[in-house]
């Protein structure tokens, strides 16, 4: 693969003449936003750049951006975008997906591109409900959820995408949220990754499952109830304000991690963990934590790339051709053959 | 096509080989324990068959199960070949000559024998034990029984051990070289070269040069025994001389094989790098091995997840440039339905093998069909054509593999080639084809804008094609998806007429996809009976209208390659006929299809046993034209145990 050319842009060169068809307000416009302004930071070449997508609000993404777009079938754009980039390795991949796309219909695909390592952007736009379907329960809306396929609550329990993702395999995992400032952040960092990176993006459906992350999203105690990861950082949140400076710390007797309270800024004195984003089990722990006891852990869970599969594919191939000549009339003849002299008619 | 030259040659049939030494054709099968390597001994006896100048067909016939429990009817495996010194277009009805390793092999396959066809059978697996597992009450090698054949028995095994005693084997190793001494016997009998077999042993046990030299002994020992037994029994050495062939050079191929072939070389064609997206499942996994070996000429397997993402991924591989192809079975198939119509839609090419096997559903995995053909032509959502292509031997199935990706790259659509088990399994020689003399059908790539300063990705050109845009060209970026498109700009468009529009667009360019006009392959273009088949039911229905036309019957075969678009003569050349019989192996799809597309009285002929149709059934329903009973044409063909395992022997 060739060493991408960073390309100047600017937030507009990425807008479509398209229509933005989500409804007023959704989550979705501000993740768009983002990437809009990620783009042109990394400079990112609007004819190398694919949005492939699936099926639901979240899907129709690709319209949207300047780019080259495949808003393909329910769940399986995961499986579209490995041929895409096993047969052209230089394509800068970003996968559009959602909770019912990604994790229900396609969650099969999910588990074997991340398991692959397919070098691509994946962004699963959490929004805990069926949009477009018009607000049925998904796999991530929570017990109890009311919809109109779930009139008494729903009964069966939550998928959670980053355990999910680490568990398939998955060497990049990171959680931002739609009107975060800090999105662009995670979508670089995701983007810098060679890899399959998976980033779980909260996102607000303000139509069928409105607010559900106000909890930890909302402006008001946000310090208090998000954990921004930073890799070497100490994990900490709160402050003065909010009750003080918290962090987490070992426990192994409790989920693996406890919170503590951090005095005179003293977070070594206090047990405080810093975070390596090549921790594999730390990374376990953080996509695990119970919000609410906890806070929610965001930005890059964990970070620990690996050969990518179009590279070994590529040096797969590669080794099997070195000293071959690819002569067609060579294949047809191999194997064992004989001749046939004289002048009879053709066989039938 | 020689079809004259084919019907002026004679073609006699039915003789028994131990009435007359020298028979133009002989059909012989090898059936044992599924552990016993009939296969094995099947393909090495064909590819000597092949080398000593016969045309030949093979019918491998193999459980479901991979071990199943040894010496049971269900653990039958067979391998059946007819060759001769005249053209052989089916694996032949009544085996000449029957080798039972086992009493199971003997009891499902007996029945099939041809009256006065000789039994080899080895007496030392006919033990108490295993004539209960057959449900044998005595010994048929014993009892009489078997007086209407001739029979040779004797004791195989031991002979076996005796002979690669020298190599020190246990007893159970020593026994696993029982097929090699049959294999043996087979070559003397036909008189047949052991050297290619002994290299193909040698090249196979490279790392194990006992074992080679044990299962060389062991075929030297059978051949010998041949030399020794003939003084005394009924057993005859046969000469069959070879075939009179087009010169050039020849090898044999198996469906999977020559399709593999066919995609290599329709991708050069179209010069194109090939990716080949498949998932486990019988009898389509053949092609995904044969082409994880050609990487060296561009092309990459992906073994998928599932059949879905095998197809979406050669989905996107054609969407960034390269020839998408899957391949599947029935079940598989249907998996992969919904995908094909994102093909369809978005206007990609796309090729899909479908290697058909008994449904629905599991169905028989291992057993031939031909019931995928509503769901080539008619099995999707949506008004969605799409061409489909069938394959009626495994060497023709070279040309369609090619013609299939000939019509995806010129018309942008996916394109569905049907095949089934009996084609992916079996061989037949093949005259190989010098790549020089294929048509090349270059795909191009849109490099820049199309109509002044705008691009339009669903422009059509005189075909109805769009252009093929790879991302990763400056300047042509733009969306494309399942949803529908406006006409030109592919934007987002639900509007009346649009849809009508692009709806009408899409059918136009399929029925417009140009296929060569229909030929008779054997007979005339008008008259009282046109036998119509399309698929693997060549060789018999070839076999019996050539038969029926010999014995003064007014009747020609047509055989349909192109089953969607279908030729543009084809309505026209059926209403030329008084009768048109259509057989077929399943309810009577095609036959549909005939009467739907041109209001004639298509008669159905339908066979499901999971059995290729016989020579004889396709006589005598050919012959019912001619018994002046009304209404009496077309119909069902009754399950023929004869013929067959039989389905009582096959499930006990
Ligand atoms: S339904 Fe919800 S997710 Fe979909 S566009 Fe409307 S607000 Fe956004």
């Amino acid at each position: 693969m060739n060493a991408p050319v960073k390309i100047e842009t600017t937030l507009k060169d990425w807008e479509t003449d398209q229509e933005v068809r989500w409804c007023p307000g959704c989550g979705d416009y501000a993740i768009l936003k983002a990437v809009q302004r990620t783009l042109p930071q990394i400079g990112a070449d609007p004819a190398n750049t694919v949005f492939i997508s699936g099926i639901g609000c979240s899907s129709r993404f690709p319209y949207y951006i300047e780019s080259y777009g495949f808003h393909t079938i329910h769940g399986r754009a995961p499986a579209v975008a490995t041929g895409a980039k096993l047969a052209n390795p230089d394509l800068d991949v970003w996968l559009v997906t959602g909770d019912g796309d990604g994790l229900s219909i396609g969650g099969n695909h999910m588990m074997h591109v991340l398991r692959r390592n397919v070098d691509m952007q994946i962004m699963l736009f959490n929004n805990e409900i069926y949009g477009l379907t018009k607000g049925q329960a998904s796999p991530t809306s929570r017990e109890g959820t009311r919809s109109p396929s779930s009139p008494l609550g729903s009964v069966d329990h939550p998928a959670n995408p980053c355990a999910f993702a680490l568990g398939s395999g998955a060497r990049f995992v990171a959680r931002g949220f739609d009107v975060s400032k800090k999105l662009p952040d995670v979508l670089v960092a995701a983007h810098a990754h060679k890899g399959a990176a998976f980033i779980e993006i909260f996102q607000n459906c303000i139509v069928y499952n409105k607010d559900v992350f106000d909890d930890f999203a909302a402006p008001k105690g946000a310090e208090e109830r998000q954990l921004w990861l930073e890799n070497g950082e100490p994990m900490l949140f709160g402050s003065e304000k909010t009750g003080g400076v918290k962090g987490l710390a070992l426990d192994a007797a409790g989920p693996g991690l406890k919170v503590v309270t951090v005095e005179d800024d003293d977070w070594q004195a206090a047990g405080v963990v810093v975070h390596d984003v090549t921790n594999r089990i730390i990374a376990h722990m953080l996509a695990e934590l119970p919000f609410g006891p906890f806070p929610m852990p965001l930005g890059v869970l964990y970070d620990d790339p690996r050969p990518t599969f179009e590279a070994a594919v590529a040096e797969e191939r590669r080794r099997a051709s070195e000293g071959k000549v690819a002569s067609l009339a060579k294949l047809l003849a191999k194997g064992q053959t004989w001749t046939v002299d004289g002048t009879a008619a053709d066989p039938i | 096509m020689a079809s004259q030259a084919a019907e002026a040659r004679p073609d006699a049939s039915g003789q028994n080989i131990s009435q007359d030494s020298a028979p133009d054709a002989v059909t012989v099968r090898f059936a044992g324990d599924s552990g016993d390597g009939m296969q094995l001994t099947g393909g090495q006896f064909t590819l000597s068959t092949a080398l000593a100048g016969n045309d030949l067909a093979t019918f491998p016939d193999f459980p479901a199960e991979i071990r199943a429990p040894q010496g049971t009817l269900f653990g039958v495996s067979a391998f059946q070949i007819n060759f001769g010194s005249r053209r052989i277009n089916t694996a032949g009805d009544a085996p000449d000559v029957l080798v039972a390793m086992n009493p199971a092999a003997l009891k499902v396959n007996l029945d099939a024998l041809k009256p006065g066809g000789l039994i080899i059978a080895d007496t030392g697996e006919f033990t108490k034990r295993n004539l209960d597992k057959a449900k044998y009450d005595s010994n048929p090698l014993e009892d009489g029984s078997l007086a209407k054949w001739d029979l040779l028995a004797f004791d195989i095994s031991e002979l076996t051990v005796e002979a690669v005693k020298p190599f020190g084997l246990g007893r159970k190793d020593a026994l696993r070289s029982k097929n090699m001494w049959t294999l043996g016997l087979a070559l003397w009998m036909f008189d047949r070269p052991r050297e290619p077999i002994h290299q193909w042993l040698k090249e196979k046990f490279r790392s194990k040069p006992d074992i080679a030299e044990a299962n060389i002994a062991a075929l030297d020992a059978g051949h010998a025994y041949g030399e020794t037994a003939e003084l005394a029994g009924p057993l005859k050495q046969v000469h069959v001389p070879p075939v009179e062939s087009a010169p050039g050079l020849y090898k044999t191929v198996t469906g999977a094989e020559s399709i593999s072939l066919g995609l290599v070389a329709g991708a050069q064609l179209a010069e194109l790098p090939m990716f080949f997206g498949g998932y486990p499942i019988t009898p389509a996994s053949a092609i995904l091995h044969h082409l994880s070996r050609l990487k060296e000429f561009g092309v990459t397997t992906f073994q998928a997840e599932d059949e879905i993402a095998a197809i979406c991924a050669a989905i996107g591989a054609s969407y960034a440039g390269q020839l998408g192809v899957t391949s599947s079975s029935g079940p598989g198939i249907a998996l992969k339905t919904e995908a094909m119509g994102l093909a369809i839609m978005t206007e990609l090419p796309l090729v899909i093998v479908n290697s058909q096997r008994g449904g629905p559903s599991t169905g028989l995995p291992t057993k031939t069909e031909q019931s995928d053909l509503y769901q080539a032509v008619y099995g999707r959502n949506g008004d969605a054509p799409m061409p489909v292509i069938a394959a009626r031997s495994p060497s023709d199935a070279f040309e369609c593999a090619i013609e299939a990706c000939r019509i995806a790259v010129q018309y942008m659509t996916p394109v569905m080639l049907l095949t089934d088990g009996y084609i992916a399994n079996a061989a037949e020689p093949w005259k190989v084809p010098d790549p020089a003399e294929f048509e090349p059908f270059p795909a191009t790539f849109l490099q820049e804008k199309n109509a002044g300063e705008e691009l339009l990705p669903y422009a059509r050109d005189e075909n109805g094609k769009r252009p093929w845009i790879k991302p990763g060209t400056p300047g042509l970026m733009h969306r494309i998806g399942g949803i529908e498109k406006a006409q030109g700009t592919g934007h987002i468009d639900y509007s009346p007429a649009n849809h009508q529009a692009m709806t009408d667009a899409r059918a136009e360019k399929i029925s417009g996809v140009t296929v060569p006009d229909q030929e008779v392959a054997l007979g005339s273009t008008s008259g009282k009976l046109a036998v119509v088949g399309w698929g693997s039911t060549f060789g018999p229905i070839h076999q019996a209208v050539g038969r029926a036309r010999r014995a003064g019957m007014d009747v020609s075969h047509i055989h349909v390659r192109h089953i969607w678009p279908l030729p543009a003569n084809l309505g026209d050349l059926l209403r030329s006929y008084d009768n048109v019989l259509v057989p077929e192996m399943n309810t009577g799809q095609f036959k549909t299809v005939l009467r739907d597309q041109y209001l004639v009285d298509a008669r159905p002929l339908t066979k499901t046993s999971g059995q290729p149709f016989s020579i004889t059934e396709l006589e005598a329903a050919i012959g019912k034209y001619s018994d002046g009973i009304d209404g009496n044409e077309g119909g069902e063909v009754p399950v023929n145990d004869t013929q067959l395992p039989s389905p009582e022997a096959m499930n006990p």
